[in-house]
């Protein structure tokens, strides 16, 4: 009797732990966002000026006697090496999708995709370190350039950490084409490229859009890497050889110097806010987008 | 364009492996031009393995190895010569599962003259021909005239199928291969398909592997009844169940191999 009374009340306890599991992702999410907005919320509704933060380019926040707090160069910073990298990771990404899914042998299939799932787990410091090195040498040699820390080498190593998740959700939406499409399009005499053009590309096109906002996702939140590759100097850029600084690198070198609670402090939670907010909508799109592939 | 007395396909000593395993044993057979005729015989004993050399669809897997000739309309295809893609456009194949692609039922019909490159000179009207045309000659062009634009993979099943025979005939081809077509389908929708079939010769020769044999009496000229990879015996329908030569045959036809 006692022992029955105890099972059922154990298996009542597990089963509201793993409720809670399920329900503590949902509350740390929202947790965080309160978090961040409470740290930022009193500047954002009393003294910031909207405006100014999103059009001026002027970002002083130590100024001893005028403190300005425009974003816009940030938000040009991040746009630009985002933009770069994606130029170059969509199409090297969605590439190296279709030959991994559509060329390969099964060997070397397997082998390319331990590659790439490697090349995912090198830390940003790591890849912020080759940018500062191996890629600024190459740039301020290929460019003759004074510095090489500049959009172009964000953008390179933006793309190449963008490019597994790229690859990996991008393999996974054409594999969901079913076979059949492939087998029929081959039986009438259609060419590997034909298939992939008029069969493949169109039957994933979804999957593979959500694979191209996932990296832009990936890229825009990156800090480490960027602040050392970009040359994390504020700058409303006129090619890719200037330096900019991004959003997510200002709050990295800044939070620790701002005086808890100063305004500084706030804005960079709000600039934080902002971060929140354009990664979740981007997200949410490619989330959206690939279940729209399953339901049908 | 059809004449009883010429074959259109030819085998001699055609052997196939998958790998090891030998799935076809030295299959020598004419078949007819301009009629249907169907390959029977147990699960597992080789007939869609068989069709499928015929458009050389087997090569999609990697581990086939096949030796022996195979001529369709004297022309050996297992040469190095041979284009696929020719090939293919003259022997089209309908699946068991119907495939069709996704995108509308217009652009399925055009599907094979566009990877042809035929339809870049066309005018628009010209393709509306064609595909009526397809459509009319599957009987679906009264159910589907309003809905071309919509999308091939939400039609009814025997539509699907129906729609993927359609969409093989703008390329002309010699040879329609069916691998159960019906085996998807109802008994209503089932006879659809075998009257529509009987539409199609003896413009087009057709070969189709069912394990219906109610289906196969019903709708083929010439039999052929296959048995783990080999080539039992191959007459006319009606003496094949009548008066089969080979005593496995008439094992066969009389159920006892299930
Ligand atoms: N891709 C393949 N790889 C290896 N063996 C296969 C393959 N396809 C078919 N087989 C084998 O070849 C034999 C004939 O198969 P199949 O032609 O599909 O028979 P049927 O269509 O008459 O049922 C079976 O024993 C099957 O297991
Ligand atoms: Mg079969």
């Amino acid at each position: 009797m006692g022992r029955g009374r105890l099972e059922i009340i154990a298996e009542s306890l597990i089963e509201w732990v793993i409720r809670l599991c399920g329900i503590s992702a949902i509350i740390f999410i929202f947790a965080i966002f309160l978090f961040v907005f409470k740290e930022g919320a009193e500047f954002l509704f009393n003294e910031l000026d909207l405006t100014e933060f999103f059009f001026s380019k002027e970002w002083y926040p130590t100024s001893g006697y005028n403190k300005r707090y425009g974003v816009l160069a940030l938000i040009v910073g991040t746009g630009s090496v985002t933009i770069l990298a994606m130029l170059i990771a969509v199409p090297f990404g969605l590439g190296a999708a279709v030959f991994i899914s559509e060329f390969c042998g099964p060997r070397l299939k397997e082998s390319l995709k331990i590659l790439i799932e490697l090349l995912a787990a090198i830390p940003s410091v790591v890849w912020g370190f080759i940018g500062l090195t191996v890629i600024n040498q190459l740039i301020i040699h290929v460019f003759n350039a004074p510095v090489g820390l500049n959009i172009l080498n964000g953008g390179i190593i933006l793309a190449l950490m963008s490019v597994p998740i790229i690859v990996s959700i991008g393999e996974d939406a054409l594999k969901a084409v079913p076979d059949s499409y492939r087998e029929a399009a081959v039986a009438m005499g259609a060419t590997r490229w034909q298939l992939i053009r008029r069969v493949l590309l169109p039957a994933a096109k979804n999957g593979l859009l959500a694979a191209a906002l996932l990296g832009v996702g990936r890229a825009v939140g990156e800090t480490m890497a960027v602040l050392m590759a970009t040359g994390h100097s504020v700058n409303m850029p006129n090619s890719v050889l200037d330096s900019v600084r991004t959003l997510t690198a200002t709050i990295a070198a800044e939070l620790g110097e701002a005086p808890v609670n100063s305004d500084h402090y706030q804005v960079l939670f709000i600039i934080g806010l902002l971060l929140f907010s354009i990664t979740f909508v981007v997200n949410m799109t490619a989330d959206l987008i690939v279940r729209g592939v399953r339901k049908k | 364009m059809s004449n009883p007395d010429t074959y259109c396909i030819k085998t001699t000593g055609l052997n196939l492996w998958y790998g090891d395993f030998q799935a076809l044993k030295d299959i020598n057979l004419k078949i007819r031009q301009g009629i249907i005729t169907s390959l029977i015989g147990p699960s597992g004993c080789g007939k869609t393995t068989l069709l499928r050399c015929f458009n050389r669809i087997n090569e999609r897997y990697g581990n086939v190895k096949t030796t022996g000739s195979t001529l369709i309309l004297d022309e050996d295809i297992y040469t190095p010569e041979v284009s696929l893609i020719e090939l293919r456009k003259s022997v089209g194949m309908v699946f068991q599962r119907p495939n069709p692609l996704p995108i509308s039922v217009y652009e399925n019909v055009l599907f094979g003259l566009k990877i042809h490159g035929a339809t870049e000179s066309q005018e628009k009207s010209t393709r509306d021909e064609i595909v009526e045309k397809a459509l009319r000659e599957v009987f679906l062009w009264n159910e589907l005239k309003d809905k071309l634009h919509r999308r091939a993979t939400d039609l009814q099943l025997d539509q699907q199928q129906k729609l993927c025979i359609a969409r093989l005939l703008p390329l002309k081809p010699e040879v329609i291969l069916m691998d159960e077509p019906c085996s998807a389908l109802d008994s209503e929708a089932t006879r659809g398909i075998e009257e529509l079939m009987l539409g199609l010769i003896p413009k087009y020769t057709i070969v189709i592997v069912t394990h219906n044999m109610a289906q196969a009496r019903r709708v083929s000229h010439e039999c052929i009844f296959m048995l783990m990879g080999e080539l039992i015996e191959h007459s006319p329908t009606d003496q094949l169940f009548l008066t089969p030569r080979d005593e496995r045959t008439a094992d066969y036809i009389e159920g006892r191999y299930g």
